[in-house]
């Protein structure tokens, strides 16, 4: 093979790779946007530095959130002051918290137990200790 | 190359000169001397990180912040972008056959906004983080150091878009007129491009800066959302600059490897041409994807998948380096001396971090991967794994034809042992620890999190081992420049034939040049 030939191979394979990953990126993240239509509503607040939550029959908690094994949420995040990006790493919950804007995540927790909420995005002094708890309950009703 | 330092001449000789290669060694010498006090800062961080809830060494979160915000300024704009120009200085204007830089005088004085602006940033030791987000930057980061981190930035800034000025017009129009464009050694194409790159990129972030500073003082409120701005509009200035400046402190490095490996692999370049293409494609598409650091700001769909579109089309270029490098080598009688071993193990961390980085830049991914210690473990791949090891294989290329004399050997070897070792195991761990869900820039995490814990000691111990190996290339770098043994200046290292030293203007003021 010709030295040109290898590297037009070479390129052509790292082009295919990419292609690959991009179009597998797209079929996955256009299912992961798509929002159940029975999601429950919880609305969510970063502010320097705790995380606040209020379901939609009005309940308020702060720093734990309980939530029923079995139903959707869409979580509705807003920031009282800085930037802060709300996440569940046990459920891939992340989405950053902007003060001005409203942004969105849902899941559907199917295993009870307890995960660590956190903070990924630096808000400053306690940046490290904005963390939190999301308790995941079985529904007797 | 140049002799200069063989025959010593009082320092401030050096200092006050206009001469490109002096003002190559100054800013040489400054970068790797901030290289050290950014590096003393990284030891801090990553000992306090191995004992959880302890607070050993920093005893409250406001001094970890500050550390980290001025560890990461450090080594981008006062390690990074001075050695690039450092080295850039001393051969291009070698490399395109003319008697110094375009604008000697303008040179100096770019060089001189470095230590103005580090100071600003050391001695005001803000909690920004590098990126200093609004509206934290704005409402909340504490002054004067948040402003004196602006004014330091702006003086970087400024400085960089100077001597970007003078690199563009030294090879565009001071080149020797025998020279086609075209055959321009490699290196001095990658200064083009990052040159070409910062002017086009910098003056926004610099406008964004000015802004920012009217935000703090409350004369206006363009990022402020309490008064009516958008924080997310700082995000895209911010990023619109910094994500082709990866590239400005990346492209310099890979040039650098293009001056070593076909000269240790005692044959001809693969291909120019390719390299040439490589460099300029990166140079334009690296504007297409600065919207990957935001996906998670609340990015709609189809700016996503733009984003990442454009950050995938810059993969290719970056891979035809690699292969002209392997195809180089392919065949070639390899010497490994030091800057070969450096250069070949910089190409390594460079294939292995790009590949994290299109992991990154897949959109689902990203929420796993984006705000945690992946992200840490991915920038310093490129920046201690590609960038640090370029710089170091040509420092140790420089070094008999600036001090006159010969590194060890031995020595280097333990360096790039050490070095390699202890990259690969901070931060292909640190890549671990982001997929445990670890976030970056915290002060502590809970000592109960067992894995979070024995990852970071896994870190922490490589670091340990990276810093060792700095110890050795510094305390070498000191006493072989003293008491090494005098080099043997047509062929250091041994490689036989001089077409392998197309660098032979060894004499700065009035030799001949070998290109
Ligand atoms: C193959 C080429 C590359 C690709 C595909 C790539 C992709 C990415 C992506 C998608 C991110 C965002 C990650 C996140 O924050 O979630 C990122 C972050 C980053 N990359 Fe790269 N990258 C590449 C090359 C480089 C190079 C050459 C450098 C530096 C020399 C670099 C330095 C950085 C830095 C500093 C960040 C993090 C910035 C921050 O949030 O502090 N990258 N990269
Ligand atoms: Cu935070
Ligand atoms: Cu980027």
């Amino acid at each position: 093979m010709g030295h040109d030939t290898a590297e037009w191979v070479f390129v052509a394979i790292v082009i295919a790779v990419l292609i690959y990953v991009g179009v597998d990126s797209w079929i996955v993240q256009k299912a992961v946007e798509d929002v159940p239509a029975d999601a429950e509503v919880i609305k969510v607040t970063g502010q320097q530095w705790f995380w606040s939550f209020e379901h939609a029959d009005g309940t308020k908690e702060i720093s734990t959130l309980h939530v029923k094994k079995g139903h959707a949420y869409v979580f509705e995040i807003y920031s009282r002051d800085v930037m802060h990006s709300f996440n569940i790493p046990d459920w891939v919950v992340f989405e950053d918290a902007v003060p001005g804007h409203t942004n969105h995540a849902w899941f559907a927790p199917d295993t009870a137990g307890t995960y660590p909420i956190q903070c990924r995005e630096y808000c400053g002094l306690l940046h490290y200790n904005m963390r939190g708890s999301l308790v995941v309950e079985d529904d007797k009703s | 190359m140049v002799l200069e330092l063989q025959k010593p001449r009082p320092v401030w000789q050096i200092m006050f000169s206009t001469h490109h290669t002096d003002v190559g060694y100054l800013y040489t010498i400054t970068g790797l001397t901030f290289l050290f006090m950014a590096g003393v800062l990284a030891m801090i961080i990553r000992t306090h990180l191995f004992f959880p809830g302890q607070g050993v060494l920093i005893s409250d979160s406001a001094t970890f912040n500050r550390i980290f915000t001025v560890h990461g300024l450090t080594m981008l704009f006062l390690f990074a972008l001075p050695v690039a120009n450092g080295i850039g200085n001393i051969l291009v204007p070698i490399m395109v056959r003319y008697k110094d830089m375009a604008y000697p005088k303008l040179n100096a004085i770019a060089f001189w906004m470095n230590p103005v602006g580090g100071a600003l940033l050391w001695l005001g030791f803000a909690d920004t983080t590098w990126v200093s987000y609004a509206p934290y930057s704005i409402i909340r980061a504490p002054g004067p150091a948040a402003d004196m981190f602006i004014f330091g930035m702006k003086i970087l800034g400024i400085s960089s878009i100077l001597s970007s000025i003078n690199f563009v017009v030294t090879i565009l129009k001071c080149k020797h007129p025998d020279l086609p464009l075209r055959r321009v050694p490699l290196f001095a194409w990658s200064m083009l491009t990052v040159s070409l790159m910062t002017i086009v990129a910098m003056p926004t972030y610099a406008a964004a800066l000015i802004m920012m500073l009217t935000d703090r003082l409350g004369i206006s409120g363009f990022f402020n959302p309490f008064a009516g701005g958008d924080p997310i509009a700082y995000l895209h200035l911010f990023w619109f600059t910094f994500h082709p400046e990866v590239y400005i402190f990346l492209l310099p490095a890979i040039g650098m490897m293009y001056e070593i490996i076909p000269r240790f692999s005692r044959k001809p370049l693969y291909s120019q041409a390719s390299g040439v293409f490589a460099f300029v494609m990166l140079g334009i598409i690296g504007f297409a994807s600065w919207g990957h650091h935001m996906y998670s700001t609340g990015m709609d769909f189809t700016t996503k998948v733009v984003f990442m579109i454009g950050t995938l089309a810059a993969v290719p270029a970056s891979g035809m380096h690699v292969f002209n490098f392997l195809a180089t080598m392919w065949g070639g009688r390899i010497k490994f001396a030091a800057p070969m071993k450096f250069a070949v193990g910089g190409i390594a961390l460079f294939f292995s971090a790009g590949a994290g980085g299109v992991l990154n830049s897949a959109m689902p991914l990203d929420f796993i991967s984006h705000g945690t210690y992946w992200v840490v473990g991915h920038m310093h791949l490129f920046l201690t794994g590609t960038i640090g090891f370029g710089f170091v294989a040509m420092v140790y290329y420089m070094f008999p034809y600036i001090t006159g004399r010969m590194y060890s050997e031995k020595w280097a070897n333990v360096h790039f042992i050490g070095m390699f070792w202890g990259t690969v195991q901070v931060f292909f761990t640190q890549h671990l620890l982001g997929l445990e869900g670890m976030p970056r820039r915290i002060y502590d995490y809970p000592p109960e999190f067992t894995s979070w814990t024995q990852l970071n000691q896994i870190a922490s111990v490589g670091a340990w081992i990276l810093g060792a190996s700095f110890a050795v290339f510094l305390a070498s770098l000191i006493y072989y420049s003293a008491k090494g043994k005098p080099a043997n200046m047509d062929d250091p290292w041994g490689l036989g034939g001089k077409y392998y030293y197309p660098v032979a203007a060894k004499n700065p003021h009035g030799g001949h040049s070998g290109y």
